[in-house]
């Protein structure tokens, strides 16, 4: 007859193992569980109908003028439709100098901060809340905070459009918009470099993780025409981002030429679609609209949301 | 790993950060640039590319998609010749795949960061640069945070002359002032362009806002860099543009910086 200590020994030792292999089972379902409740839900931010990401992954490469002529031009494209414009770039808010905005936002009497306007466009930054030198020197987890605020803890009113300027890199901004809040759909700048294309094609990869939908991608700075001889040089390169919006299967929404006064009406904050609206420029910043923007619910009256230029 | 402390950066004469507030301005251009120049000029470079996000320098440089190999001491940099005159360590190198996104949140990144500051092998180099990603987060405080037991001596920051640039980088020079980073100076990138064909300068992203800034913030301004074409090009395709055109403006202007960093580092 086997050793009675032996004996219990092996069974112990069967139990633990039996034990283990259903354990590890259900240890791994409580895994997962316990991974999604500690995911944050996605929450729509109140009276906004549709969400839009102005992105690259590159900096540079003109995604705040492109979201700021975006907002811009959607409202030069049906007046009824209410615009809002946020600047998630928290290092570097851009938005403040090209919509020619300054100053602190008052508060409601439920503490919510009121967007600053201008051409008929509200807009919110991180730069209206600090001073122009003051650098924001903050790691993740306090720019997650601030970016949750600049989102919910803004009388927004009702939005049919939300532009949301989206500082470089594939990090936390990201990650906690898309988060967050449901996005409608992404517009990925690029110039036409390589070195662009590279962190665009990332910035395209890093929603497709996150399942928000690419709209498309736009080359910006595609071409410089001499204003003297009108001799055209392709400074960045040439249809870079026309081949990667090819090779990633997404929609190309056009280009937008290197042209002075694109950047000159951006330095005095009075940018492209308002100064210029007649301008070729002004045109290639509207053409994405007529594309693949997603369009608001029909209202009462049946009409679909954006018309075609 | 050898745990007695060893100073992988011990034999490193100078450090010395690529910064901006904005982005797309060119550092790492600049840095690429800058380091080329000064291994020109007979010094031993070393190149650290932290931007994790998107990681420019090995393009830059040709390198490709090299094995990172360990020593005793840490990572061993990859060199970008025989003669080992430049050294190059990018997160690039230690992704699986090199386009693959790097999507991470701050601890993440500044654990990353802690390692590649301390743990690459440097061995005897005049001056390592350190390429940046644009702003002033996690990454930034992180190599700040890793490189106090060494010197810092200083950073140089780099801006387009347009104002929603330098409005960026003044934000950085208030970050510099604060952490007690010294500025050796700004360089204005993309200043000007001249036209191949009447040789018209237009001034597509403004000009003067560089030396403006530095006047403005009592900081030294290195130089202007004009926006060349065959520079994109060269980085692009990862050859060596001061070897390539000694006779552009842009080499000239690049090298007028070069000598100025090396006096105001005393080498």
């Amino acid at each position: 007859m086997p050793c009675p200590s032996l004996f219990l020994t092996h069974l112990v030792v069967l139990f633990c193992v039996l034990k283990h292999s259903v354990d590890s089972k259900s240890l791994q379902e409580r895994q997962r569980q316990q991974m999604a409740r500690g995911l944050p839900k996605q929450k729509p931010i109140t009276g906004v109908k549709q969400i839009i990401v102005v992105a690259s992954g590159k900096g540079g490469v003109g995604k705040s003028t492109t979201a700021v002529n975006l907002a811009l031009g959607l409202s030069a494209n049906d007046p009824s439709k209410s615009v809002g414009l946020l600047d998630a770039d928290v290092y570097g808010p851009s938005i403040p100098k090209l919509m020619n905005l300054k100053g602190s936002p008052d508060l409601t009497d439920n503490n919510l901060m009121i967007p600053l306007m201008n051409y008929g466009i509200l807009c919110m930054s991180m730069g209206f809340l600090v001073d122009d030198a003051a650098p924001i020197v903050w790691r993740g987890l306090m720019v997650m905070s601030a970016i949750e605020k600049l989102l919910r803890q803004v009388d927004w009113g009702e939005l049919d459009f939300l532009v949301v300027d989206m500082p470089p890199g594939t990090g936390d901004v990201q990650l906690s918009i898309s988060q967050n809040v449901p996005v409608a759909g992404a517009v990925i700048v690029s110039t036409p470099q390589d070195i662009a294309l590279l962190d665009a094609r990332r910035g395209a990869e890093m929603f497709n993780k996150v399942h928000v939908p690419v709209i498309g991608l736009v080359q910006n700075m595609s071409v410089f025409q001499c204003p003297n001889c009108l001799h055209q040089t392709h400074i960045f390169g040439s249809d870079g981002a026309k081949n990667l919006a090819l090779s990633m299967g997404v929609h190309f929404l056009g280009d937008v030429p290197l042209h002075l006064s694109i950047r000159e009406t951006s330095d005095s904050g009075k940018p492209v679609v308002v100064s210029a609206p007649d301008s070729a420029e002004v045109w290639a910043h509207l053409r994405p609209l007529g594309r693949q923007l997603p369009c608001p619910p029909p209202d009462d009256t049946g009409r679909a949301g954006v018309s075609r230029p | 790993r050898d745990g007695s402390g060893l100073d992988n950066l011990s034999q490193v004469r100078h450090v010395v950060l690529v910064l901006s507030g904005k982005g797309g301005v060119g550092k790492s251009t600049i840095t690429t640039e800058l380091a080329l120049a000064l291994r020109q000029a007979g010094k031993k470079v070393g190149i650290l590319d932290v931007d994790l996000c998107g990681p420019s320098i090995p393009r830059m440089l040709s390198v490709g998609r090299p094995d990172v190999h360990q020593c005793d001491a840490g990572w061993v940099p990859v060199y970008t010749d025989a003669q080992k005159s430049l050294a190059l360590m990018s997160i690039g190198f230690l992704m699986e795949d090199p386009d693959e996104a790097v999507v991470w949140r701050g601890p993440k990144k500044t654990a990353l960061i802690g390692q590649f500051v301390s743990d690459v092998s440097w061995g005897e180099l005049d001056v390592l640069l350190v390429d940046t990603p644009p702003g002033t987060s996690d990454e930034h405080l992180a190599v700040l945070e890793n490189l106090k037991k060494h010197r810092v001596d200083g950073a140089v920051l780099v801006t387009t002359p347009q104002a929603v640039s330098t409005g960026d980088v003044r934000r950085e020079i208030t970050f510099c002032k604060k952490t007690g980073v010294r500025i050796l100076g700004i360089v204005e990138n993309m200043s000007g362009f001249i036209c191949p064909h009447c040789s018209e300068c237009s001034n597509i992203f403004s000009k003067g806002g560089g030396e403006e800034l530095a006047k403005l913030t009592g900081s030294v301004f290195l130089g202007s860099v004009p926006l060349d074409p065959q520079l994109s090009t060269s980085t692009e395709e990862g050859k060596d543009f001061m070897q390539s055109f000694p006779e552009s403006a842009t080499f000239s202007a690049i090298s007028s910086i070069c000598a100025t960093l090396l006096k105001s580092l005393e080498i």
